[in-house]
């Protein structure tokens, strides 16, 4: 057949082009970078680790500044800009696709906002008092006109805030299982059907936001010439290694299941494997993006280093782990794709360049969050040392 | 120490915010979803008279058959006997209520490809050819009789 996809055996014609590109990888990525960060931040909060406490409001603005990307692939995906509020504002239950707009709103309005506001409200007042300009009047709106900041409002402020958190956990465990629900729930693909799904994506997630967030604290301390809270990145290190275990420990199972089901698509999604996915799935995703990390951490766990050794352990483990879950994305998007319902052939993705969905969208998309991050911070500054005294 | 009322006030603020967000989700959703949505089901119900009230353009078999029953007959015996007249022909609502309107005739190059392009997909018996090899730009219906389709 057509030489130009590469496409090999028997396809159905429908099949041939990749209809879901590499913005439809990224929104996985994104929306699991987002509930990872959020978890990570309400250990703190809910389950009193009060070593995480640097990074809690890093990993709170971190949450944001990637929820508020999280839609921009599926608009970019979509077309039609004319088009693009009805996604929010029309949600309905009929389909898994048209829930997005209440678990989004949900959860950014109803959670992350929320437990931001809370959370900054006396940084914000003591902010629209001292700042002039354009600056201070978003502080000023920020405060929604109370200078309230006694000890009674603090305390209530503390005590809706921990409520929020408590809410949070499950939507943030909601919001990514959703995404994870979206493929685990098409019959019709056996490399996505499996109530397996929204589990791996939820724990993949907490995988990579909780490394995304310890990355970003390190980069963040060493840019601005602080030391290191080396305790924080340890407890970090620790709960980041325990949410890979699990998540290895449930993919290895579904893959275990799988081969031992050997249902009459497992031939198929195994030479697919040994072939088109080799590189990102074998070598990307499991030996350099899992396996290469967690005996990274492990060994950091059962010997001791120097911290300075131990934090740039932590550091190539983060971004390893950044890499493979990114690359578990990409096998799970791209590679249910590259297979045919026949069982009988398989095409190939071709990745466009300067495109709507090519892969330089793809990098502005995965810049807007850090840029929209600074911008938080600076807003809102994360650091203990500028958290408003009491 | 309890939490007081005046404490509180900052949060009643928020919860006003909270409403007005709610109020300007289900203004702006009512603006956006179509009056006559889901009068009869997951779809715009006004979509049935709209889709009523367009010209129609195709004539149909039957009327195709009031004066071409020749070619009604020369069809009969062959594969394409079951394919209809405006598969091929395009609609022809026209043609019919003023037979002076003469149509196009169709590129047999362009158009027996949809069918008979050889493609893996498709069931091995059903008649399809590689056209670029087979006919090289040449009209189909140079050597096919598009209404009986032997050679």
């Amino acid at each position: 057949m057509q030489a130009a996809h590469g496409v090999e055996g028997f396809l159905y014609p429908n099949e041939v082009e990749l209809q879901w590109s590499i913005l439809i990888v990224l929104y996985p990525y994104i929306t699991g970078l987002v509930a990872g960060a959020f978890i990570l931040a309400s250990l703190e909060r809910v389950f009193k680790v009060e070593a995480v406490k640097p990074t809690y409001r890093l990993a709170l603005l971190t949450a944001l500044a990637f929820l508020l990307v999280a839609p921009l692939p599926l608009q970019l995906h979509l077309g039609h800009p004319e088009r693009s509020l009805e996604m929010y504002l029309t949600p309905h239950r009929s389909s898994a696709m048209a829930m997005f707009g209440f678990v989004y709103l949900w959860y950014l309005m109803v959670v992350l906002l929320l437990e931001i506001w809370l959370d900054y409200r006396k940084d914000i007042v003591q902010l629209s008092k001292t700042t002039r300009g354009p600056v201070g009047w978003i502080y000023k709106a920020l405060t929604l006109g109370s200078s309230n900041v006694s000890e009674g409002a603090l305390r209530a402020d503390d005590r809706i805030g921990y409520i929020v958190t408590v809410i949070g956990i499950p939507s943030a465990f909601l919001l990514h299982g959703y995404v994870g629900f979206i493929f685990g729930s098409i019959k019709a693909n056996p490399w996505w059907s499996t109530p397996l799904m929204p589990i791996v994506f939820l724990f993949s997630a907490m995988v990579s936001g909780i490394a995304a967030v310890m990355i970003l604290y390190m980069v963040s301390t060493w840019m601005r010439k602080k030391p290191l809270d080396t305790r924080c990145v340890d407890t970090i290190a620790k709960y980041l290694f325990y949410a890979f275990v699990i998540d290895f420990s449930l993919e290895m199972l579904d893959l275990i299941h799988r081969i031992y089901e050997a249902d009459e698509s497992f031939h198929t999604l195994d030479f697919m494997v040994q072939t088109r996915l080799y590189m990102s799935q074998v070598v990307l995703q499991i030996m350099l993006g899992t396996v290469a990390p967690l005996a990274v951490l492990a060994a950091t766990q059962l010997w001791t280093f120097t911290e300075a050794v131990r934090q740039r352990l932590y550091f190539a483990s983060g971004v390893l782990t950044l890499i493979g879950i990114f690359a578990m994305r990409w096998n799970v998007v791209i590679g249910g794709q590259l297979f045919s319902k026949s069982f009988l052939g398989y095409t190939s993705y071709k990745m466009e360049f300067a495109h709507r969905e090519g892969l330089l969208a793809a990098i502005a998309l995965m810049i807007l969050p850090f840029l929209l991050l600074w911008g938080l911070v600076k807003l809102l500054p994360p650091w203990p040392e500028n958290e408003a005294k009491a | 120490m309890r939490i007081t009322f005046r404490d509180a006030a900052h949060l009643i603020r928020l919860v006003v915010v909270v409403l007005i967000a709610i109020a300007a989700f289900a203004g702006l959703r009512s603006l956006m979803v179509p009056e006559t949505f889901g009068q009869y089901g997951h779809y715009r119900g006004a979509a049935l008279e709209e889709n009523r009230q367009r010209a129609v353009s195709f004539a149909g078999r039957q009327a195709c058959a009031e004066c071409h029953d020749a070619v009604v007959e020369a069809k009969k015996p062959g594969k394409h006997a079951n394919v209809g007249c405006e598969a091929c022909h395009g609609p022809q609502a026209k043609h019919a209520e003023d037979p002076s309107l003469k149509p196009v005739k169709p590129d047999s190059a362009t158009l027996c490809a949809r069918c008979h392009e050889k493609n893996s997909a498709k069931p091995r018996g059903f008649p399809q050819v590689a056209a670029k090899e087979h006919n090289a730009g040449m009209a189909c219906a140079d050597c096919h009789q598009p209404h009986q389709p032997k050679i």
